[in-house]
């Protein structure tokens, strides 16, 4: 029993981290129909932007600055490579979010020259390490589910409780309603894409301290196991992408735990194609009618 | 009618004039030689980026499992031919691994070595697109239902999947685990590929120019119409899939010679991020801009453009601004911009015979006004 | 304007062909010989490439001409990036030749070497592996040598090692999926410490993982007394973390790609016990460390490429031995005809700061030992442990 708890506790907080990131997905997916490629990718350049302020600036500073840092790149992503195409076919958007995520990843490449940049300056107090159930963890472990439920909290609440919300409520139920109805849509898709850099920031501020260097293709891997997840949970839906996060978190660790590390990657993937397959609207989804 | 006829002799003409030119490099120039190099990885680039085109440009099925595709037909050509006698060295971590024959021994015996080994690597390549294609109709069944980035996303996790599993030491004794598959026989000049991937585009080019290729456009652009019109939306999604992967095993086993080794991680999802920016710089549902492209592509990344990393670039000495990755990045900025403001590439969905059609006068006024 | 679109992006492209023309022209009146660099800048390794060619550049800078045939040569380093992946070994090794090199160094990594080699074997254009140890690469081309010691001659060290020295007989083994490096070190490892009497775990973990704590709860639940993780470097230090924030107690055993500085900064402070073993100790030449350390500091480029300080790493003196024996088969040829440098080089024996440097038949460094660090986690240096050989 005592050998099952760290696979758990580690589970969760991975859980934690991809939650945070799947939001993302799920409401810029709810609204505008996009899977959003690039948005591993700005999880990624958050991280980045974490390890050069905190080796220069004060933490008090430099935390700051990667939120706000994060939030102008996704809403800048918005502006400059969907907003135009908004009448494009959906393929041309995707094609578009494809090639902003090769451009993320090019321009990081340049800027750090191809080598993983280490945390050199941990964030004190949920680096440390705390004991646990005989074993040991990182603080960063435990702290992650916790922040990620309280976030989620004030992100339903914000939806469902102000006028922002329930302007993002109406947009992703039918979008041209929603115009018609006077609701300045492109003001709407900017902010969806703010909560979502926030969140990923967040998150990117939690996954980096815990496991402390950034890879330009850091954000790959986290980022397509959250879509997963946000799919998983039925995309679109808040609560679904969370509990699809933790699930999808805690499956991978065990299947780590039961020695099948291998396939640890392929499950996530095996996964989406049989959810796909059997319940394409996932555990919360809302059945959506195709528009032609 | 005039104008058709003249097209044809004007496409054969540059077809001609092309491949004369590739024959002389060959003719003149060593194996080893970068312009001989570049050819090779450019056609082999070109016939994955038209396979890729067949799908997402002229079927408009919006596909992500290219790279995967490509690593069975690669896997499969390896696997097949690599010579007896040298399996021992190739599979050094797995004794007695590798299939028990090699269609390179077995060919070479029915047709002396060197017809026999060409004929063997050829039935490789071939095997290694039927396999791709039945992979496909597979991974078809359940997933050609889906919408489109759904279906995007589908297909790039089952790349991803198939790459753990080729990589997976419980199969080693046949792929070799993680490490590289090579000592098989291959074609170190340029015409071979030329020739190869300009059969295969051909027949791609026939393909669409049939019935089926007319149902697939139709598929493209409007469903439920090209449905009413009596097409088969499930067979005809299914043949196009499999057509595709077909050819993209193909273009996978080509790619194995190209590089002389075989490894898995290659074949990551970033290939197939990069022949997808290749087909939309070409221009989506040309096949004509899609080899175009190709050729730019890596005759650019590969020739052209090194100084961008190295230093030195038409002659300006600034090592702090060119230096590594500035190359990528370059060509990342430049693909946005076709992505936003030439969203039709550079042939549109025009073919090399269009070029000879003359633009209305009319259209051209209206241009002018429109600026 | 899509057809000003084309017409612009082909002059663009007949400017840089003639650009290309024209950087290619030697300075008239100067004799130059050239050394091509066939490393990895970019992707996975290209932080140990860099590395590997900073000692080049600075063996370059200490030694900038070479006798040849009784007259005076300069000395020019092509560096062409063969970006990690076999993929695009062939076209940066064409590239190479292309400029008409007389020998080539490189490259870190072998995959990319055998990819690469291939090329290599057809112009007849020698090659000096600096850092590839896996056997297939000097096995399977009679063009490509190589200074530094092999695969299997390092996972038996390794093994050797912790079996004997550290006294642990249940070992876990951590590879990445994919990488012929990790999993061919791996092999030999597990075969050497089985042998011995001991037992081996062996997991892989797929390409891009980050996440290592359930793979260390995997080593403390076998009971394992040692993980042996010949990973590349950013692995390594996501190990590191994880080791220590799951406090594990057994030592961590790392290969040749762990002699890195970022490897250090990392186990800095925490309570880890990291051994490696290595081609070159810190210290092991004066005159050379205090030498490269001065051009490091000197040179920003070179710093940032260093990963911003003077530490030197294994790789880096290995690169410096490899250039001064490029230099001595020039030498020995007489001539920088690539076919002679070729003839001249398995003659060739050359005393380096790494050690002495000759060919067996295969082409292959005679080395019988390899130096074994220890990370000091306090004073984030390298203790020197000890050096061991197979037996």
């Amino acid at each position: 029993m005592g050998q099952i708890i760290p696979y758990i506790v580690n589970g969760v907080s991975v859980g934690g981290q991809y939650a945070l990131i799947a939001i993302g997905y799920t409401l810029v997916y709810g609204i505008l129909r996009l899977i959003n490629f690039a948005h591993g990718d700005v999880f990624m350049v958050a991280g980045l932007v974490m390890v050069y302020t905190t080796t220069a600036l004060p933490l008090y500073i430099s935390l700051p600055l990667v939120l706000i840092a994060t939030v102008v790149l996704g809403f800048t992503i918005e502006r400059v490579a969907y907003k135009p195409l908004r009448t494009a076919p959906r393929m041309s958007v995707m094609i578009s979010a494809i090639g902003v995520s090769y451009l993320i990843q090019n321009l990081a490449f340049y800027i750090t020259g191809g080598v993983p940049q280490p945390v050199t300056k941990p964030i004190p107090w949920i680096s440390n390490n705390v004991e646990l159930f005989g074993g040991s963890t990182k603080m960063v472990t435990l702290v992650t589910p916790v922040l990620t439920i309280a976030l989620v909290f004030v992100l339903v609440y914000l939806i469902n409780h102000t006028k922002i919300g329930m302007a993002m409520r109406a947009a992703a139920k039918d979008f041209e309603t929603a115009q018609l109805m006077g609701i300045k849509i492109n003001s709407v898709i900017s902010m969806t894409f703010v909560i979502g850099s926030f969140l990923a920031a967040i998150g990117s501020i939690l996954y980096f301290t815990n496991y402390p260097s950034v890879a330009i293709t850091s954000g790959g891997m986290p980022g397509l196991k959250a879509f997963v997840a946000a799919v998983f949970g039925g995309i679109g839906s808040i609560p679904g992408a969370v509990v699809g996060a933790f699930i999808i978190g805690l499956c991978e660790e065990i299947i780590k735990g039961l020695g099948y590390t291998t396939f640890s990657d392929a499950f996530t993937f095996a996964l989406l194609i049989v959810v796909l397959c059997v319940k394409p609207t996932g555990l919360f989804g809302e059945k959506v009618t195709d528009k032609v | 009618m005039k104008m058709n006829k003249k097209k044809t002799i004007f496409t054969a003409g540059v077809l001609l004039v092309l491949f004369a030119v590739c024959v002389l490099l060959d003719l003149t120039l060593p194996s080893y030689h970068i312009a001989v190099t570049v050819i090779k990885k450019a056609t082999v680039y070109a016939l994955v980026a038209v396979s890729m085109n067949l799908l997402n440009g002229f079927t408009g099925l919006f596909s992500l499992g290219q790279a995967g595709f490509m690593l069975l037909g690669a896997y499969t050509y390896g696997v097949l031919t690599i010579p007896d006698e040298k399996k021992a060295t190739v599979y050094q971590y797995f004794e007695n691994g590798g299939l028990p024959f090699s269609f390179t021994n077995i060919f070479g015996g029915i047709f002396g070595d060197k017809v026999g080994t060409v004929v063997g690597m050829l039935i490789a390549l071939l095997i290694g697109g039927m396999l791709a294609a039945l992979f496909a109709f597979l991974i078809g069944l359940p997933v050609l239902r889906l919408k489109s980035d759904y279906l995007a996303i589908a297909t790039l996790g089952f790349a991803e999947i198939l790459k753990a599993f080729f990589q997976w030491n419980g199969l080693g004794p046949i792929t070799n685990g993680s490490n590289l598959l090579k000592s098989y026989p291959t074609f170190n000049k340029a015409t071979p590929y030329v020739l190869l991937a300009g059969a295969m585009i051909a027949l791609i080019v026939l393909l669409i120019n049939s019935t089926y290729g007319r149902a697939f456009k139709a598929i493209r652009d409007d469903e439920v119409a090209a449905e009413a019109m009596g097409i088969n939306l499930a067979k005809h999604k299914r043949l196009s899939f499999i057509i595709s992967s077909f050819f993209a095993g193909i273009g996978g086993g080509l790619m194995a010679m190209y590089m002389g080794t075989i490894a898995a991680a290659p074949f990551k999802s970033a290939l197939t991020y990069e022949i997808l920016l290749i087909v939309v710089i070409g221009g989506i549902g040309s096949i004509t801009g899609s080899v175009l492209a190709s050729f730019l592509y890596i005759f650019s990344s590969e020739w052209l453009l090194r100084g961008l990393d190295s230093g030195t670039f038409l002659g300006i000495n600034a090592p702090a601004v060119f230096k590594n990755g500035f190359r990528m990045a370059v060509f990342s900025v430049i693909i946005m911009v076709i992505v936003l403001f030439f969203r039709k590439g550079i042939m549109g969905d025009k073919e090399l015979p269009d070029l000879l059609d003359k633009r209305p006068k009319s259209r051209k006024k209206k241009e002018a006004a429109g600026k | 304007m899509k057809r000003v679109f084309a017409i612009v992006l082909c002059v663009a492209m007949m400017l840089s062909m003639v650009a290309c023309g024209g950087s290619k022209a030697p300075a008239a009146g100067d004799k130059v010989v050239k050394i091509g660099v066939f490393e990895p800048q970019t992707g996975d390794n290209g932080a140990g490439g860099k590395q590997e060619i900073l000692g080049m550049q600075y063996a370059n800078y200490v030694q900038p001409t070479v006798e040849i045939g009784g007259e005076t040569y300069t000395v020019q380093l092509e560096i062409v990036d063969n970006r990690t992946t076999a993929e695009n070994g062939p076209s940066a090794a064409a590239e190479l030749i292309n400029r008409d090199v007389s020998v080539i160094l490189g490259s870190y990594g072998s995959g990319v070497s055998i990819a690469g080699g291939k090329v290599f074997e057809e112009a007849g254009v020698p090659a000096i592996g600096v850092t590839c140890t896996n056997p297939q690469v000097t096995s399977e081309y009679d063009c490509y040598f190589r200074i530094c010691f092999l695969d299997p001659f390092q996972g038996t060290v390794l093994a050797n090692y912790a079996y004997n020295e550290l006294g642990v007989d249940t070992a876990y083994t951590l590879a990445m999926l994919g990488s012929d490096y990790d999993q061919g070190l791996v092999h030999y490892f597990k075969e050497a410490f089985t042998a011995l009497g001991g037992t081996v775990i062996s997991e892989d973990f797929p390409e891009g993982t980050a996440n290592f704590v359930s793979y260390i709860n995997n080593a403390k639940s076998n009971n394992a007394g040692v993980i042996m993780a010949p990973v590349s470097t950013n692995y390594a230090q996501l190990i590191i973390e994880a080791s220590d924030a799951q406090g594990f107690e057994g030592s961590l055993l790392g290969s040749d790609t762990w002699d890195n500085n970022m490897v250090l900064e990392s186990a800095q402070g925490k309570a880890v016990d990291v051994k490696i073993t290595t081609f070159y100790q810190e210290g092991g030449n004066a005159e050379f460390d205090n030498g490269i350390k001065e051009w490091i500091n000197a040179n920003d480029d070179a710093k940032t490429n260093n990963g911003g300080n003077d530490m030197i790493s294994a790789v880096t003196a290995m690169g410096y031995d490899a250039y001064f024996t490029a230099l001595e088969a020039l030498k020995a040829a007489g001539s920088i005809e690539a076919g002679a440098v070729m003839e001249a080089l398995p003659g060739v024996s050359y005393t380096g700061v790494s050690g002495l440097i000759e060919f067996d038949e295969i082409g292959d460094a005679k080395r019988d030992a390899a130096y074994i660090k220890a990370a000091n986690t306090e004073t984030n240096n390298w203790d020197f442990v000890t050096v061991q050989g197979v037996n």
